[in-house]
């Protein structure tokens, strides 16, 4: 309540700092109602830092390539190694902070090829709706919606040669049709909206109203999505990378180090046991921040019309 | 009363005519997903003929099966030999197996279908159980329960849990088998179907029965518990929003008993969300089946198509895709045949939401 009469009486006096400053309390009130998205944004900021800082964190660095320790192989977890030591003696703690970074690369440059790709052609779909181009793009991305996205990104990673930069491409070969979905819905309904058909008008160009009449409606829908699935390929990365078709050892992966582990069941049961968790938090973390950010996205109750 | 009957002829009319166009839009798609897997494998580096061969063969011998495939003319033409012989069943042969493509798939799809059925036999029923006693307990324990397990079971990927099964069931505390589909010492039942559990009830083999179901339960919940307590949450959302409409105050107020009412008018059009998302599930289901059949060692048509994929197998992988595909577009239908009878606005041809 006292947000609103605020922002309300206080909009033409604010001065821009005041305004960003207030617009940043709004969002982050909006982000955190929800407890489990702070849990969620704490998970996904320890491993993002956890990353970034591999090097300085991990307490064996050296461990998340070619090392070889024989005579500490299979130690169970305690002080030392805090998640015990895999067949070849490395540390299971530090290659897992390792796997992370190859994990966090993968999603963030599939997201940052797929959305540009999905989202464009999905405006172009929607603005020229019932145009040949439409046809021909929404054909296509209804083709790749057909099959299970993880089906095809095997069979793409497959016959490519096997390592991380193929399966990034895998991945976003079967991402961009899910905003070209999204986009085209939200285009084909603001191309008849007023302030587009008097930009028309006005002669702008095509340029124009594609990318600054129509785009920034659609932005946060876009937003939430992403946030919402980062998990999703962090997810489909760790399955690819499970059976072989990913990061290449000695380099470390999520995924490859749960199969490794699968092999030294149940003796080194930690091999196996921890990297899972890896995932299943890193995925948590990601959805319960994805969720709030779907919150903050949303029109609520505070925001001006 | 004849002008409701006219009604509901109308709609069935239109609901046969959506039938149709839902048909021949599966056709297209399936065309559109033949030209893809076929690009995705013919840009493989490396030519097939020598992958087909191996490397120690001579080239002559290399030339005259590119002929023979028909590696030697222009791309389309390449498709359309191809797609000549998926049409009629023929993928060609498999560099694994050294089998024609199709007779491996008939071996190992009916293990894998019953994987799947079973999993979607769990994911169906425990989701609307679940959902309704979210929703008849809402804000209860029960509830809360059943949210934290919808936010789990999203996080852990199948094939981990897959993993986990194994660990815990297969050496901690070996109560189920854990790999593959039957004991060892149990006679498979002659192949009827293929799906063993059926076979076994049809010859009338209990034991046989028991023993399959024994070891289809773990690697299909591994399949079932992600899909299952999200549809669970869908379920609830969609009935306790129901609850607070007019017509079941109605209801009530006639003194319709309470089980009617929570089976017949609250239920059925709460199921409506979920099935439609069902589709999406069962894809998910599939594709999972592919790292979940290699962890629990099923002989399924998921675990041969891994096989071939790291392999480069390409007959058998664009067969084993287009396969998953064409079940994928037919279950589709079938949700949405599903969502018709459940929701009269589109079974009458009304206007839906």
């Amino acid at each position: 309540m006292n947000v609103r009469v605020q922002s309300k009486q206080g909009v033409p006096a604010l001065s821009f700092s005041a305004r960003v400053k207030s617009g940043v309390k709004k969002n982050w009130y909006k982000f955190s109602r929800n407890k489990l998205s702070v849990v969620g944004l704490i998970i996904v900021l320890l491993i993002v830092g956890a990353a970034v800082l591999a090097p300085v964190i991990a307490p064996y660095p050296h461990h998340a390539g070619k090392f070889v320790d024989y005579a500490n192989a299979g130690t169970a977890p305690c002080a030392k190694y805090w998640f015990g030591t895999d067949n070849f003696g490395r540390d299971i703690f530090s290659r897992i902070i390792f796997a992370f970074r190859g994990a966090l690369y993968m999603a963030v440059l599939v997201l940052a090829i797929a959305v540009p790709v999905g989202v464009f052609l999905g405006l172009i779909a929607g603005y020229y709706q019932g145009s040949f181009l439409d046809t021909v793009i929404m054909r296509v991305t209804d083709i790749f919606l057909s099959v299970p996205p993880l089906l095809l990104a095997l069979a793409i990673a497959a016959v490519l040669k096997p390592n991380l930069t193929n399966a990034m491409i895998a991945v976003t070969v079967m991402w961009w049709p899910w905003y070209t979905r999204l986009v085209y819905g939200m285009a084909t309904s603001l191309r008849n909206e007023y302030f587009v058909k008097s930009a028309e008008l006005i002669g702008a160009g095509r340029l124009h109203i594609l990318f600054r009449e129509i785009l920034p409606n659609c932005l946060s829908p876009i937003f939430t999505k992403m946030a919402l699935d980062v998990g999703w390929v962090i997810l489909i990365g760790a399955s690819l990378s499970f059976v072989g078709l990913g990061e290449q050892p000695p380099t470390p992966a999520l995924g490859q180090m749960v199969s490794d582990g699968t092999r030294y069941m149940p003796d080194l049961w930690w091999m196996t046991v921890f990297p899972s968790l890896a995932i299943a938090v890193t995925i948590l973390g990601f959805n319960l921040m994805g969720d709030g950010i779907r919150d903050m996205m949303a029109k609520g109750e505070y925001d001006r019309e | 009363m004849s002008l409701c009957r006219r009604r509901e002829w109308g709609g069935y009319m239109k609901l046969s005519s959506y039938v149709i166009k839902r048909l021949l839009y599966s056709i297209f798609v399936l065309v559109g997903l033949s030209i893809v897997i076929f690009v995705i494998a013919r840009v493989v580096p490396g030519d097939p003929a020598r992958l087909a061969l191996g490397p120690r063969a001579p080239q002559f011998a290399v030339d005259a099966l590119r002929e023979e495939m028909h590696l030697d003319k222009s791309l389309p033409v390449q498709y359309f030999y191809w797609i000549k012989g998926v049409v009629t069943g023929n993928f060609g042969k498999s560099l694994v197996t050294k089998r024609n493509v199709m007779e491996d798939i008939a071996e190992f799809l009916p293990a894998t279908l019953e994987l799947v059925l079973m999993s979607a036999l769990f994911v169906v029923v425990f989701s609307i159980l679940f959902g309704a006693l979210a929703a008849r307990y809402k804000d209860s324990w029960v509830d809360s329960l059943i949210r934290v397990m919808a936010y789990t079971g999203v996080a852990v990927p199948s094939f981990v849990l897959a993993v986990i099964f194994l660990l815990l069931f297969g050496y901690i505390w070996p109560v189920i088998p854990v790999l593959g589909r039957l004991s060892a010492g149990i006679q498979p039942p002659p192949t009827i179907t293929g799906l063993i559990t059926v076979d076994s009830l049809l010859t009338g083999r209990m034991d046989v029965f028991f023993d399959a179901i024994n070891h289809l339960i773990l690697p299909a919940l591994a399949l079932a518990v992600g899909p299952l307590f999200q549809e669970a949450r869908i379920v609830r959302s969609a009935m306790t929003e129901n609850m607070g409409k007019d017509y079941l105050a109605a209801a009530v107020g006639f003194g319709i008993p309470d089980h009617v009412i929570t089976g017949k008018y609250l239920l059925k059009p709460s199921l409506i969300p979920a099935v439609s998302v069902m589709g999406l599930d069962i894809a998910s289901l599939m594709s999972n089946a592919f790292l979940v059949e290699v962890i629990f060692d099923w002989p399924g048509i998921s675990r041969y198509g891994m096989e071939a994929m790291l392999r480069k197998d390409l007959n058998a992988i664009s067969a084993v895709i287009i396969v998953f595909g064409l079940i994928f577009v037919v279950v589709n239908i079938i949700v949405d045949l599903i969502v018709a009878y459940l929701d009269p606005r589109i079974r009458l041809g009304g206007r839906s939401s």
